[in-house]
């Protein structure tokens, strides 16, 4: 039995998962599935931002367009890190694609003129 | 002097909305005020993602849940000025504001929407004790440094305050390539999302602190050096004896948000123990034609709740332009036991058919009833089975059962079951 918080949605249920991956406390599907992922393969959305080289102290948000392996949190910030891009930029652009072989792409997710 | 319809003074989340609903509802000519560079107010600062979901289904960052509105502005013509202050509001509606290219421009407006916002508590509203040094920054500033300027304002951090712009900012800190030792929090409970207590502490192996705050911050050299915490009794005063130093360069206050109100303050509109102004259920201050919504009203947790705020306030801003808003009656709305505060403060039109109550409790609590009484009559009763401060409560009641009270007044208290 392992307790675990709920990150899915703002809501936070306390959710208890059993060895043979039964989930109680949550209150709807997504629940479940994020207790499941976090005993097997736990993942997380990340958001960053990257610079901007045409607009003096600017930068970008972007956030990955699907959860990536927890343990690949540092390494793919380090390529977020490596990234420029120049303005405008339109939100959904890619500015990578398919960081590290995850199977995300680093997207922009601000409008900047 | 300008003349417009409608004048909404800001254009974060509140406000964008207020305008829209108020274009819907017919009104033209509208002018938005924002006093930074761009629409949107805080959310483009809030690059993290958990945005929308009861407005849009999805969750989205803020960045993109600002663009969805600032859209509908462009599309709906609303007229925005930005970099536009506004210096000035008087009684009779007249809006002086000024900005780079139109200079001092006076303007006179049938309504007006405050959409202000709020502002961060600082060190010297909490009294911190200790040296005045360099890197003692609110958390908010340091996430506007970071996410839109891209600078980390230190490498070795101490949060005091466990609401959620600290928790956000000890994961981004993180993230960045910062060290966060802790986050203190004077209060027995944290005031942050379960979630966010997971996904940006727990995640990072950084520990929560209950019951403890900075008992002093020491940087003779100009800069902070070291932060001293130490626990707090249940009177929240230090006991001696359980002090814990961490040597650091950097504490970020995420200590409380203050509705920004100065320029309401100043016309004496009736002001609330939230420190915004009291309203009707039109969202109109004691100040007729002067309406007030989102965080410079009473500071919410949700974006999707300030974006229906500033609906209702668009509405009603509306209504009153339009000549429908007239007073029939005046019932005045209490917190009773265990409530912060009730807004409305004032049921006043029967316009709207149902009248949603939001309120705060004063401490976490379980298994509740939220009794609605007027003198002895309980009008609307409701179960809770858990409350707690840092979530607002919305109870909607059908203007029916409002009708007919025995006093002129709605207390909402608390009752254990």
């Amino acid at each position: 039995m392992k307790e675990l918080t709920c990150i899915v949605c703002p809501r936070g249920c306390r959710l208890t998962i059993d060895d043979e991956l039964n989930v109680t406390g949550n209150s709807c599907p997504r629940g479940a599935q994020y207790a499941k992922d976090e005993l097997t393969n736990p993942k997380r959305m990340i958001t960053s931002f990257v610079r901007v080289k045409n607009r003096e102290n600017t930068v970008v948000s972007v956030k990955t367009s699907t959860s990536i392996p927890k343990g690949m949190i540092f390494d793919v910030m380090n390529e977020i890190d490596k990234v420029r891009v120049s303005a405008p930029t339109k939100i959904g652009d890619i500015a990578i694609k398919n960081v590290l072989n995850t199977g995300a792409d680093i997207i922009i997710t601000k409008n900047i003129k | 002097m300008e003349k417009r319809d409608l004048v909404i003074i800001g254009g974060g989340s509140a406000g964008m909305a207020a305008a829209i609903e108020a274009k819907k509802n017919g009104i033209d000519d509208i002018l938005i005020l924002e006093k930074d560079d761009v629409l949107g107010g805080i959310l483009n600062q809030c690059i993290h993602n958990g945005f929308g979901l009861t407005e849009f289904k999805e969750e989205l960052t803020g960045p993109e849940y600002l663009s969805r509105f600032a859209d509908q502005v462009e599309e709906l013509k609303i007229e925005y000025k930005l970099n536009s202050l506004v210096l000035d509001v008087s009684e009779n509606k007249v809006v002086t504001y000024s900005n780079p290219t139109d200079g001092v421009v006076v303007c006179e407006a049938k309504a007006i929407v405050f959409a202000t916002g709020c502002y961060e508590r600082s060190p010297g509203a909490i009294q911190l004790s200790g040296d005045r040094c360099a890197g003692i920054i609110t958390a908010g500033t340091a996430q506007k440094y970071l996410n839109i300027h891209g600078f980390l304002v230190g490498k070795r951090i101490v949060i005091l305050g466990s609401g959620d712009i600290g928790l956000i900012m000890a994961r981004r800190m993180t993230l960045e390539g910062a060290k966060v030792l802790c986050v203190s929090e004077l209060m027995p409970y944290s005031n942050g999302l379960n979630r966010n207590i997971a996904q940006c502490l727990n995640d990072y192996d950084i520990p929560l602190y209950l019951s403890r705050s900075v008992l002093r911050v020491e940087g003779k050299s100009g800069r902070v050096e070291k932060v001293v915490l130490a626990a707090v009794d249940d009177k929240l005063k230090f006991i001696p004896g359980t002090e814990m130093e961490f040597e650091c360069d950097t504490l970020l206050l995420s200590v409380g948000l203050v509705p920004y109100v100065s320029l309401l303050d100043k016309l004496h509109a009736e002001m609330s123990s939230t420190r915004g102004a009291k309203v009707n259920d039109q969202l109109m201050t004691s100040i007729p034609g002067l309406f007030a919504c989102g965080n410079c009203l009473h500071v919410h947790d949700v974006v999707d709740f300030v974006t229906d705020e500033g609906r209702d306030a668009g509405r009603g801003a509306a209504n009153y332009i339009k000549g429908l808003s007239n007073k029939s009656k005046h019932i005045e709305v209490k917190p009773g036991n265990g409530v912060s505060y009730v807004i409305p403060q004032f049921i006043e039109t029967d316009l709207n058919n149902d009248i949603t109550f939001k309120f705060r409790v004063r401490k976490p609590i379980k298994n509740v009833f939220v009794n609605f009484k007027s003198g002895e009559a309980l009008i609307h009763k409701v179960v809770k089975p858990v409350l707690i401060p840092s979530e607002m409560v919305m109870i909607k009641i059908n203007k029916d059962k409002l009708k007919d009270l025995p006093l002129s007044e709605i207390e909402v208290s608390l009752e254990e079951r």
